[in-house]
């Protein structure tokens, strides 16, 4: 059996997409640290490459209570995007983006849940923009949806499509955090199969 | 001491009693409990797909309704079930997200319960209960010294097949 695509990633190219990653998660943090202003602290993003079933543990186990604010993306390398908060750290976001005081949203209404959306095409649109920036493709978001439910079942979502071609998933996957650590939430780009190479190829990078 | 025996995503455990076995956060993936109630053995398979032959080869079994489930039996039955009293019970095959432009992709919650209905069907295996569908995830446990096959949701309760 041939190696499997992501296993076999030069430190170049590796190099290359945390780079990416970087750039885009910047963007992104820095349109959500305007939407609730307030100062918000980034991770270095990771790369990882992860057998499927151990995706999950990265937000705390399959069965961890999150929010999830899923987007496709369109174009020459289709993807997903996923940001995914843990429950509490979505209501703060709620509170903060709706200007209520924290603590008060318990349940999601319609037009939390319709914030929490927005933010997620907001922050997937900053990030999709550095990313076509440096891959001069043009790639678009799909309108968000949104899930509050297990971190296993919402992420089963992007690792089933990936099982049809392999066993591991590349992950880039970057942290937020306000300076209260009231929100933190976890950012992940995953490429679809096929769409790795592309990506590469159009950074230059590709062997 | 009865133990939990944890059984991740594309993965497959068997045990018996007292012990139970358990999975968690089903969305699309299905949960395939079989039985022997008589001598109180089983096993637990979390599926990802349906149909091995649809996918890139790949060495894990467990992954595909059509490779899992006989492998599953297979081992049940190496703990001293017997294949005509091994029944089964099946939950999961949720869709996560809804869009307005539901692909096959959306749709492989569906798709997988088909498939896993299919293959036990083909191995003559009898599906006692189900909680499949919905758009909601799932944590099941099978108690090995009962049958009982426990869901716990976020917001539906939990249900006991």
């Amino acid at each position: 059996m041939e190696k499997e695509e992501v296993l076999s990633l030069s430190p170049m190219q590796l190099d290359a997409l945390r780079e990416i990653g970087n750039i885009g998660a910047g963007n992104a943090a820095t349109a959500l640290s305007q939407i609730i202003n307030r100062k918000i602290d980034m991770s270095v993003p990771r790369l990882n490459i992860l057998p499927l079933s151990e995706v999950p543990d990265v937000v705390g186990g399959a069965d961890a209570m999150v929010a999830g604010v899923y987007l496709r993306v369109f174009g020459p390398a289709p993807s997903s995007i996923l940001f995914l908060l843990p429950r509490d750290s979505a209501f703060s976001l709620v509170d903060m983006a709706m200007g209520r005081e924290g603590g008060t949203t318990e349940v999601l209404n319609a037009m939390d849940e319709s914030a929490l959306m927005e933010i997620g095409n907001i922050l997937a649109g900053s990030f999709l923009n550095a990313l076509s920036y440096f891959t001069k493709m043009t790639l678009l978001p799909s309108l968000p949806a949104l899930a509050m439910d297990m971190a296993g079942a919402i992420l089963s979502v992007i690792l089933i499509q990936l099982g049809q071609v392999g066993d591991y998933a590349l992950v880039i996957e970057t942290e937020f955090a306000t300076e209260a650590n009231d929100v933190r939430g976890h950012f992940f780009l995953i490429p679809d199969p096929g769409s790795l190479s592309v990506i590469l190829s159009t950074l230059g990078v590709s062997e | 001491m009865p133990e939990l025996i944890k059984v991740g995503m594309a993965d497959l455990k068997v045990g018996k009693n007292p012990d139970s076995l358990i999975s968690y956060g089903l969305g699309s993936c299905v949960g395939i409990a079989l039985y022997d109630s008589q001598i109180k053995v089983g096993g637990l398979a979390h599926i990802m797909l349906p149909d091995s032959t649809q996918a890139r080869a790949s060495d894990n079994t467990a992954k595909f309704a059509d490779t899992a489930i006989p492998v599953l039996l297979e081992q049940v039955l190496r703990l001293g079930a017997l294949k005509n009293r091994v029944t089964a019970k099946i939950a999961g095959g949720s869709q996560m997200f809804s869009f307005a432009q539901a692909t096959d992709v959306m749709r492989i919650g569906d798709r997988n319960v088909e498939a896993v209905r299919e293959v036990l069907k083909s191995l003559s295996i009898r599906i006692l209960a189900d909680d499949v569908g919905g758009n909601y995830g799932r944590t099941v446990e099978l108690l090995l010294d009962s049958g009982v096959f426990v869901i716990k949701t976020v917001n539906k309760g939990d249900n006991r097949l």
